[in-house]
């Protein structure tokens, strides 16, 4: 048996299909992941992502340790409660892991780090918050519930209420606003997500998850699955870790060069120096978007052929809903041109290559 | 739990065949099958006229999730193929052993329906977990 979020019970009860997920029983549906996708995409839908790692790491010089411990730049971050998409790196520049950062005030930032690599993260974080004298606490005692899609804010503010909804609503893209409900205590919602639609991911203590849940499915915010979770994000142009990068291959790599703030020239983050290099060399890989012009279904691992020789696989590969064709991300040799073969059970299929996303804000973008 | 018509026959694969008048089997997948495979998106049905050998890979059922085969479950040659599956392939989830069959063949041996598992010869197959 798994590890249960708080919400588990709630999923067997919806009538949720649990799968393993990295050590948790995670619903992967709760009957139709395509109905489940197409809601996030006209309505709203709610995720347990709850199986996430929430870090807080605290400290005078928590903004100078992340600015050693992220490829990004966290002094992109002006304004109090604003977000930042980072890759954690290692001295050679793979990726240990992708995350949000959260700047609530000067000596306190939010991680919200990936649950398969939650072992590693934190070890390297330990590592290396010490010198800096950052105090790390995981936060195993919130729950993340994610609502997401084009009504989801509006649904999400009458199941939290008038008194908090007053407070969150003014809340812009990509920022936190911690608020102190009277039942639940001090709740964190930030308007981030994972589908490429609006909405909050939204941190309670534990114990309240499943009222809250209950409080949205009132609203007739409808249960999604990890399975919708990952035709979305894939749509929406969005890596998964562990598919489309990991330790082995860097950001230039997996399409994440946008994530790398080369500048202040002297800010040296974990793996600069090897990244730099790259930079110089060129990379001989890169991810792409595909989009299959013939019938069938692109899948992980499947191989990529560019002018009749094998050149790269599919990382992550579905069928897209939204664009109604097989849609994928491929990692290929840099000489892709417009199109290339892929080889689906022992057939070349064609395949249009495109720069993700897919699909934003409930439309198509091919 | 799923649904499994007393008057079909099945196989290991779950695949399921009725008998026709005119000598003809018609195959489809089972309910259990399409529940376990999820939202289906794409299916490859054979051409009419194509044969196969009990066994043979027939068809292809892909879903979110995954790309499952259909195997024949007897010698013979194909009579017809559903072609609505090309644009609706989630008749398959809404309808699997109505307008969700496949193809329909001509068996060889025309004996060879009743060798196939019966209803609750099948029931006990799922049930046991041994698929």
């Amino acid at each position: 048996m798994g590890k249960h979020t708080p919400l588990y019970d709630m999923h067997i009860s919806q009538g949720a299909k649990m799968v393993d997920f990295g050590g948790w029983d995670m619903p992967i549906n709760y009957g139709s992941q395509i109905k489940e996708h197409n809601v996030v995409r006209t309505d709203a839908g709610m995720f347990d992502v709850s199986h996430m790692t929430v870090v807080d790491l605290t400290g005078d010089k928590v903004r100078d340790f992340l600015r050693t411990l992220l490829a990004n730049n966290v002094d992109r971050l002006k304004d109090k409660g604003k977000a930042l998409y980072s890759c954690m790196l290692n001295e050679k520049g793979g990726v240990i892991d992708d995350l949000i950062v959260y700047y609530v005030n000067d000596t306190f930032f939010r991680m919200v780090v990936n649950s398969s690599t939650r072992e590693k993260d934190l070890a390297w974080i330990n590592k290396h918050a010490e010198a800096f004298n950052v105090v790390v606490t995981v936060r195993d005692d919130l729950t993340m519930i994610a609502v997401q899609g084009p009504n989801a804010r509006e649904k999400a503010h009458l199941a939290l209420g008038t008194e908090i909804a007053a407070q969150i609503k003014d809340t812009a893209v990509f920022f936190i606003k911690f608020v102190n409900d009277s039942d639940m205590g001090e709740i964190a919602v930030a308007r981030t997500g994972y589908t490429g639609e609006d909405g909050y991911e939204i941190m309670l203590p534990k114990e309240h998850a499943s009222t809250f849940w209950a409080k949205l499915a009132e609203q007739e915010v409808v249960p999604c699955g990890l399975g919708a979770r990952d035709t979305l994000r894939l749509e929406a142009g969005m890596n998964l870790y562990g598919s489309d990068m990991d330790e082995s291959i860097t950001p230039l790599e997996a399409a994440l060069t946008w994530t790398v703030a080369w500048e202040p020239a002297d800010r040296d983050f974990i793996g600069r120096a090897a990244l730099e290099k790259q930079r110089e060399q060129g990379v001989e890989t890169k991810l792409v978007g595909l989009v299959l012009e013939d019938k069938g279904v692109l899948r992980n691992h499947q191989k990529v052929f560019i002018d009749g020789l094998e050149g790269g696989e599919i990382t992550s590969g579905s069928f897209s809903p939204t664009v109604g064709k097989a849609i994928a991300f491929a990692r290929v040799t840099s000489n892709i041109g417009n199109t290339c073969k892929v080889e689906i059970r022992g057939k070349q299929l064609t395949a249009v290559v495109v720069k993700p996303p897919f699909a934003r804000n409930g439309k198509s973008c091919i | 739990m799923s649904e499994i018509p007393q008057d079909l026959r099945y196989t290991k694969t779950h695949e399921w065949i009725m008998k026709n008048d005119e000598g003809t089997l018609t195959v489809g997948v089972t309910d259990h099958a399409q529940s376990l495979l999820g939202d289906l998106v794409f299916i490859e049905a054979p051409e009419e006229g194509t044969t196969f050998q009990e066994g043979d890979d027939s068809a292809v059922v892909e879903s979110v999730k995954a790309a499952s085969d259909v195997y024949a479950p007897v010698d013979g040659e194909v009579t017809a193929s559903n072609e609505v599956l090309g644009d609706t392939p989630e008749i398959i989830n809404n309808d699997p052993y109505g307008d969700g069959w496949i193809y329909k063949i001509k068996p060889e041996d025309a004996g060879a329906f009743d060798a196939l598992m019966d209803a609750e010869a099948y029931a006990e197959f799922v049930n046991s977990g041994d698929e």
